[in-house]
């Protein structure tokens, strides 16, 4: 079993019920209060402690002749080898993450061992089985990417309060509470050259002895004033745009004001950290009400306020966490900051957290449904009962009739570059590029390789900074392999000049690895989440290495890859969202009594027989 | 948005769930009051459900002591008979409810489930029967019926890898949402059990799950031999099959309707199936919810599953035919 969260305590359940007697489990997390409202294994008391172990010490109490062995680990260490999955007759995943799920499937596949993978969010879920040979891999059809968005979308026109809460989280709280050498499009390009990148640069910057008050205040209008005022002069850019309207502070809280706002005894008699709260010492209870600008705008000045006041050792240095109140304030009140500017509907901490913290809505219900499902397939891969196999769909509005709807696995897509080796291609400059960025940006970030080796036929070219070698050019095949995953693929090089930096801002594209399969047909959301990986322009270079916001089920797996986190609220699910998008799809078809075979159209040559 | 808000403590418990219902749904499902009779695998997969949702009040009745066959897919109560000697199982299984959410009152009724009256009823916003005979389903559907307040009414009844839920809502009104976020009310009206089972075979939905069927003549059955679900074996099956003959004849319709096969798997259905239990249990508890909460499509009104299959399906038998 890989992940003991909430589809993980279940499983784990109903397995020892089931009769399974020799059972590992492995999961990196520890346990939150957030996971006891349907991680049932878990007590308050745990919290802090490792998922694993909790869950075996927990099932062993009903069921103690059993062997079930732990691991506190990341699935991708080196130690879970092909070696290591070899030893079992199937693996059993409930993970949170397209990485680890990946990373999973090719170990499974590269052992020969069936892998049962599933997924939920909210009332809806999935699970399938893969099994090498006979049925398609987890990799066989095109996952969606994550979310992202382009990066003048969050800097310059932002339309949706997401928009404003990827700008609060990885730009301005970034520039202000973080690393302040990192790269950070905080700043609106203006065509006026005579201020100069590092003199703005200077305005986030806190003065020695300056009044914590003035320095908000300044911060305040400088992006919500100023720099709307830049973008404003950029016309072009709002022929068929609503115009923002700049805000200064004064206009919304005259300076004689602050000051009266918080009550700086209340926090410091706390004195603990992590309690601090703007929303506290505002006197602001419900997470769900949602703010005037007037609120914000103080939510605004008094987060400043305790980060300096209080925080201050941590100012610099600081990563947003969705468990970190005081930040989960501070992004709430600039978001809808922003959003007041741009005419976009504002929304409750609650929301905002949410989003802000990829947070995935998930009920004990699902799970137990999808833990159940999980079982029952695995009964048939141990008896081999090939010709069972099936993919449940776990749905939220019948269709046919059906809640729960099984469909016959496919076959192996021909094509997949995981398990049928067929080659990628890969358009690059061949002059220009590095070999560094070809790692990053196509082998690890699009291939979810971990531990990659490249190879030009028996010529070992690593990660070197270095421009790609001579003998690579247009024609030119690559072997790209993951020593761990046991993945080999082959690319071939074409060069081409020149690349559009807002649509191909890899300034290389690779194709055949998520190949969409189903552009031509009618399942159209698949098509436009998948298609956003190429088409959108990423927004990497907001790019934090933010492996806090990852939430439940369990998180295995360690980075995320930059592409990851420009703030979808689903982007660890995207597997999921997809599949759920289909099914909707699916719950179109005219709902008839017959049993019919289900339309053909919705994926190329294969059948999905109904069952 | 009626009553208290939540507390900061409950917002943090709840958080992931009230990011699916929303947070008026999960005020009303903390005022709820539940009560579930028959202690077994799919109910107690039902109880863990519910409790970690956040009801109000959760009351358990069955007064049966701790037998190894009643563990087999029971994870509330540890194995260790210095435990539970000379208790019943409610009794158990509450201590475990309890720890799995403190916030929810869980308490034991002892008593025979047919003996209760009317006014019992009337304490609960939804009751969940379990393992009982057919008589014992019809009177407590009866008596919820003749309560002024509306009290959600569930049975189920798992078998091998079968299992049946039927849900009463009576008259029944609810926000639905299409697509995007159009709400408008809508108005169900639901069949009692008794209604719901003797709709007329010939007037049934067309291609009806088998399992309606032989669990009718299952019921039937057990009614006839005067014996409790726990009480039929395989060793019944040529008599069953001699009430399937009778049945079908007289209600006009083919015996291969009702394949052997599948009668013979619900006479095995002493020993419990965990999969299904937790399938059964998931979705019986996303009705309560969604029946207490008023959100969401409720199940109309009898769902289906069998692992054979794999197929979850929802019937709606409502129409009232009683000829024949």
């Amino acid at each position: 079993m890989v992940g003991a969260g909430g589809i993980g305590c279940e499983l784990l359940k109903t397995l020892a019920l089931s009769g399974f007697e020799d059972i590992h489990i492995i999961d990196m997390d520890t346990i939150e209060v957030s996971n006891l409202n349907r991680q049932f294994l878990f007590r308050k008391s745990h919290v802090g402690q490792s998922k694993a172990k909790v869950a075996r010490d927990a099932v062993l109490k009903f069921r103690p002749h059993i062997n079930i062995t732990p691991y506190h680990a990341n699935i991708k260490d080196p130690e879970f080898n092909v070696d290591f999955f070899r030893q079992f007759n199937v693996v059993l995943n409930g993970l949170d993450n397209l990485d680890a799920r990946r990373h999973v499937n090719r170990l499974c596949l590269a052992a020969s061992v069936p892998l049962i993978e599933s997924g939920t969010t909210g009332f809806l879920g999935q699970v399938t089985v893969h099994v090498k040979g006979r049925t398609e891999c987890y990799e066989c059809q095109a996952k969606p990417a994550p979310k992202t968005y382009p990066v003048c979308t969050i800097t310059s026109t932002p339309s949706k309060f997401v928009h404003c809460i990827v700008w609060a989280k990885e730009l301005l709280f970034a520039k202000l509470f973080g690393d302040r050498n990192r790269e950070n499009d905080l700043n609106v390009r203006s065509s006026d050259s005579s201020i100069s990148s590092e003199q703005i640069d200077d305005v986030f910057e806190r003065r020695m002895d300056e009044n914590i008050e003035k320095y908000a205040r300044r911060i305040y209008d400088h992006v919500f004033g100023y720099n709307i005022e830049v973008a404003l002069s950029n016309e072009d850019t709002w022929k068929n745009r609503n115009r923002p309207r700049p805000i200064y502070s004064n206009d919304v809280i005259p300076a004689e004001l602050i000051g009266q706002n918080g009550n700086l005894e209340k926090n410091s008699v706390l004195g603990d950290a992590s309690s601090v709260s703007a929303m506290a010492s505002l006197g602001l209870k419900n997470t769900q009400d949602i703010w005037s600008l007037k609120e914000n705008s103080k939510v605004f000045f008094e987060a400043v306020r305790l980060f300096f006041a209080k925080r201050g050792k941590e100012v610099g240095n600081m990563i947003f966490d969705k468990d970190d109140q005081l930040a989960v304030e501070f992004v709430t009140a600039a978001a809808n900051i922003r959003a007041s500017s741009f005419g976009i509907p504002l929304h409750s901490l609650f929301e905002a957290k949410g989003i802000a913290g990829n947070i995935v809505h998930a009920v004990a219900t699902t799970n137990a449904i999808i833990a159940g499902l999980i079982v029952i397939e695995a009964v048939k891969v141990l008896q081999n009962d090939t010709k069972s196999y099936r993919m449940t769909y776990c749905l939220q509005h019948p269709s046919r009739k059906m809640l729960l709807m099984p469909v016959e696995p496919f076959e192996p897509n021909k094509s997949c570059y995981v398990c049928s080796k067929t080659p990628l291609t890969l358009v690059v400059n061949t002059h220009r590029s590095k070999l560094r960025d070809v790692v990053d940006k196509i082998v690890k970030a699009k291939l979810g390789m971990n531990l990659p080796l490249i190879m030009h036929g028996s010529l070992l070219l690593y990660e070197v900074l270095a421009k790609l070698p001579s003998p690579v050019t247009g024609g030119t095949m690559l072997t790209v392999e993951d020593l761990q995953q046991e993945l080999k693929c082959s690319i071939n090089v074409e060069h081409r000049e020149e690349f559009d930096e807002e649509k191909e801002p890899d300034g290389m594209i690779l194709s055949g690895w998520s190949q969409p399969p189903l552009e031509e047909n009618k399942d159209k959301t698949v098509v436009e989440n998948g298609a956003s990986t190429s088409a959108a322009s990423v927004a990497t270079s907001l790019g934090t290495e933010d492996d806090e916001i990852q939430v439940i089920p369990t998180q295995i797996g360690n980075k995320r890859k930059l592409s990851d986190i420009s703030g979808s609220a689903l982007s660890d699910h995207s597997s999921v969202t997809s599949e759920t998008k289909f099914i909707r799809e699916v719950e179109e078809i005219e709902d008839t009594d017959d049993l019919v075979m289900l339309d053909d159209g919705l994926s190329d040559s294969k059948k999905r027989r109904e069952q | 948005m009626d009553g208290e808000e939540l507390t900061e403590q409950e917002t943090a418990l709840y958080d992931r769930q009230i990011r699916v219902w929303g947070a008026d749904a999960q005020r009303r499902l903390s005022k709820s009051h539940i009560l579930v009779s028959g202690l077994q695998g799919s109910v107690i997969e039902f109880c863990k459900n519910i409790v970690l949702a956040g009801v109000g009040s959760l009351t358990i009745n069955d007064d049966r002591l701790v037998t190894e066959e009643l563990l087999s897919a029971n994870f509330l109560i540890p194995l260790d008979e210095s435990v539970y000697s000379g208790r019943s199982i409610a009794e158990l299984c509450c201590e475990s409810l309890k720890d799995f959410n403190p916030m929810v009152r869980v308490s034991v009724e002892k008593g025979e489930l047919s003996n209760f009256n009317v006014d019992f009823f009337g304490k609960f916003d939804a009751v969940i029967i379990n393992c009982c005979s057919l008589a014992t389903k019809k009177s407590v559907n009866e008596k919820c019926r003749k309560l002024l307040k509306r009290v959600a009414f569930y049975t189920v009844d798992c078998r091998d890898t079968c299992a049946e839920i039927f849900v009463d809502l009576q008259k029944y009104t609810y926000l639905k949402v299409r697509k995007g976020e159009e709400k408008f009310e809508c108005l169900v009206e639901y069949p009692s059990f008794e209604e719901a089972i003797s709709v007329h075979w010939k007037s049934l939905p067309k291609r009806v799950s088998k399992l309606y069927l032989a669990m009718r003549v299952i019921e039937k059955f057990e009614e006839l031999e005067g014996r409790s679900p726990r009480e039929i074996s395989t060793t019944d099956l040529v008599n069953v099959q001699k009430l399937r003959r009778e049945l079908c004849e007289a209600y006009c319709v083919s015996e291969s309707l009702i394949p052997d096969h599948l009668l013979g798997r619900l006479l095995r259905g002493k020993t419990e199936f965990p999969p299904v239990c937790a399938i059964i249990g998931g979705i019986l508890g996303q009705e309560v919810i969604k029946a207490i909460s008023g959100k969401g499509d409720p199940l109309k009104n009898f769902f289906f599953f069998d692992a054979m299959d794999g197929t979850g399906l929802i019937e709606d038998i409502s129409k009232a035919k009683t000829e024949g």
